[in-house]
């Protein structure tokens, strides 16, 4: 069942159409990324999907709700992890966590036990009443993390959840998304611009550039779609041409011979591996050297968005805002 | 709402009073404000400089009859310094309020709005918060200044009591709640705090000078006094000074009460209406 659904969703600034008549549903738990450039329209969608913008035009469903209809009920169902650093510096951990479950009408003694649950979770039970000017920017995101479960929402959309950070709190949090996924069966529709995050992590993902989809589908799907795996392969015997006979193999789609290395396009990489060494041993040659290349997302991504840099039109408030981010995350 | 507010609330206040300086700076301004103002501009101090030289019982007499004319035109009270501190309670009030909006310039900048802003609470709340810690801040800082007022000399009528006292708070409770909610209504679309800045400095000091907190408004000029009768803060220092004067031989000017309290019920009532409809459209992202 589609828990978000949207239809022609469109969100235009003066000139400029930031997010274009998108159409597309998210299934119900399921981690969906959204990927795309700077200025793509990923944040913007997320603002509309989360209540905070109202479109200009077409109209969403989460989790049943119409986003502007009945923007409180789509509100009270979703939880927000915010591309910005929002914890109060001010206050402890746990007066942040406490504010945010009231904010979302947690009765109390509720809050306490969950609170204490999802701190855990994101193992910063120990900092809880530390105040948080005191945290390091992983810490931050965390802290930011908990938030957004306190109320248990059925959607939890991360808005660059691991930007500026190191890669140990990387990975610490791909393991907290997986777990919300695989031990709550939350729905996660998370933006990041790091492939091998969006790889790592994601059911599906769509990739959004200058506010228009420009492909959808499984991880898997979208890198076969742009030419499927490459076998690299140098024989010891070079005296000769054998492309033509590796050609007849199975699962070969195509051989090209450059400088002593056969450059195999496959089908299914692993299977066709073992295949053609056989193949090859069959012939009385023996290999020097092989290995096998999968297509990345980096390159499915640069096959849709293309290669030229994004030079957007930012304001003051936004690089400010960015700079301020980087410089918490990395306290 | 009133949990949503009440959350809102404590949280404000959390952070103000974590912030020493803000304290720190909370009593000393009203000092620095009572003493070089309230005294540098005391005229019965003035005019006994030149008359140093003359034997003091003279000096005395005549600064006795100053001060009953200053009297006269000040409206009962017998110095100028009791005056004008009646009045200061209502600046302070002014100076306190116009700060409300800057912590939503503040919550924007640094995304904690958003955080609200997704949440299923009333966009009214948010602002209702804002203004309910503005005014615990303005009428901390004028039980403070009421307090120093007193150590300076201020001279209540005898009949001064704990009703009138709170009769006092009660007006400039609604004089802080009108004026917290103007300025947040004003300022609520403005992302910069230097935009913000300018607003409120363009507007505290006519509003300050243009009313009767310092000076009578029979003594101002025509156009002037126009735009201090219709300043809620004439009618608060007027409600103050009321109470503050309070004598057995006169006794409560009930009517002079009942017109101030009537204007400032109004005003805050507005306001604070005003406020929170703009809530629901001004409070957005970008």
């Amino acid at each position: 069942m589609a828990i978000i659904e949207t239809k022609d969703l469109t969100k235009v600034f003066g000139k400029l159409i930031a997010v274009d008549h998108v159409s597309f549903a998210v299934e119900e738990g399921e981690i969906f990324g959204f990927l795309g450039p700077n200025g793509a329209g990923k944040t913007t969608t997320i603002n509309m999907l989360t209540t905070l913008m109202n479109p200009t035009e077409g109209s969403a469903k989460v989790a049943g709700f119409d986003i502007v209809k009945d923007a409180n009920k789509v509100r009270s169902l979703i939880g927000l992890v915010p591309q910005d650093l929002t914890v109060d510096e001010d206050l402890t951990g746990m007066e942040n966590m406490m504010l945010q479950a009231m904010l979302y009408h947690v009765p109390k003694d509720v809050a306490k036990k969950r609170i204490e649950e999802v701190l855990r979770l994101v193992e910063l039970e120990d900092a809880a009443n530390r105040k948080v000017e005191t945290y390091s920017g992983g810490m931050r995101k965390r802290l930011e993390l908990a938030e957004g479960l306190i109320h248990y929402p059925k959607i939890l959309f991360l808005d660059e959840p691991t930007l500026g950070l190191d890669v140990q709190t990387r990975t610490v949090i791909w393991d907290y998304i997986k777990k919300l996924k695989e031990e709550r069966g939350m729905t996660i529709f998370m933006t990041t611009h790091y492939m091998e995050e969006a790889d790592a992590l994601c059911n599906r993902i769509a990739i959004i550039d200058y506010g228009k989809i420009r492909a959808l589908g499984k991880p898997k799907e979208l890198k076969d779609g742009i030419g499927g795996d490459v076998i690299e392969l140098a024989l010891f015997d070079n005296s000769k041409d054998f492309s033509e006979a590796i050609a007849k193999m199975p699962y070969v789609i195509d051989v090209k011979r450059k400088s002593e290395t056969y450059k195999i396009k496959v089908a299914k990489g692993e299977e066709a591996l073992p295949n053609i060494i056989e193949g090859i041993l069959k012939m009385n040659l023996k290999v020097s050297t092989v290995s096998l290349i999968k297509p990345t997302l980096d390159q499915v991504y640069l096959e849709y968005t293309g290669r030229s840099l994004r030079e957007n039109e930012g304001n003051r408030e936004e690089v400010m805002r960015m700079m301020r981010n980087i410089r918490r995350a990395r306290q | 709402m009133i949990s949503e507010i009440w959350a809102l609330t404590i949280r404000e206040v959390k952070k103000w009073i974590r912030e020493p300086i803000l304290v720190f700076m909370m009593i000393i301004q009203p000092v620095i404000w009572l003493g070089l103002f309230g005294q540098a501009f005391n005229l019965t101090g003035l005019v006994q400089i030149p008359l140093s030289n003359l034997p003091p019982e003279i000096t005395q007499q005549i600064g006795v009859i100053f001060n009953q004319t200053i009297g006269s035109i000040f409206g009962g009270t017998l110095d100028y310094f009791t005056y004008m501190a009646a009045g200061m309670l209502s600046v302070v009030i002014l100076f306190t309020s116009m700060f409300s909006g800057m912590s939503v310039v503040w919550d924007r900048r640094f995304g904690f709005l958003n955080k609200l802003l997704v949440a299923p609470i009333a966009r009214g709340s948010i602002v209702m918060a804002k203004v309910t810690s503005s005014v615990i801040r303005g009428l901390f800082q004028v039980a403070l200044v009421f307090s120093i007022a007193f150590a300076f000399g201020l001279k209540a009528g005898n009949a001064f009591n704990v009703l009138d006292l709170l009769g006092v708070f009660a007006g400039l409770f609604l004089l802080s709640l009108g004026l917290s909610s103007f300025f947040i209504a004003l300022t609520i679309r403005i992302k910069s705090w230097e935009a913000h800045m300018a607003v409120i400095n363009l507007l505290n000091l006519p509003l300050m000078f243009a009313s009767s907190a310092l000076f009578p408004i029979n003594m101002m000029p025509d156009w002037l006094q126009s735009i201090a009768k219709v300043n809620p803060i004439s009618y608060a220092s007027d409600l103050v000074r009321a109470f503050i004067l309070h004598s057995s031989s006169v006794g409560l000017d009930v009517s002079r009460i009942a017109l101030n309290f009537e204007v400032l019920i109004a005003f805050a009532v507005i306001f604070s209406f005003i406020g929170i409809v703009l809530a629901e459209r001004g409070l957005r992202k970008g």
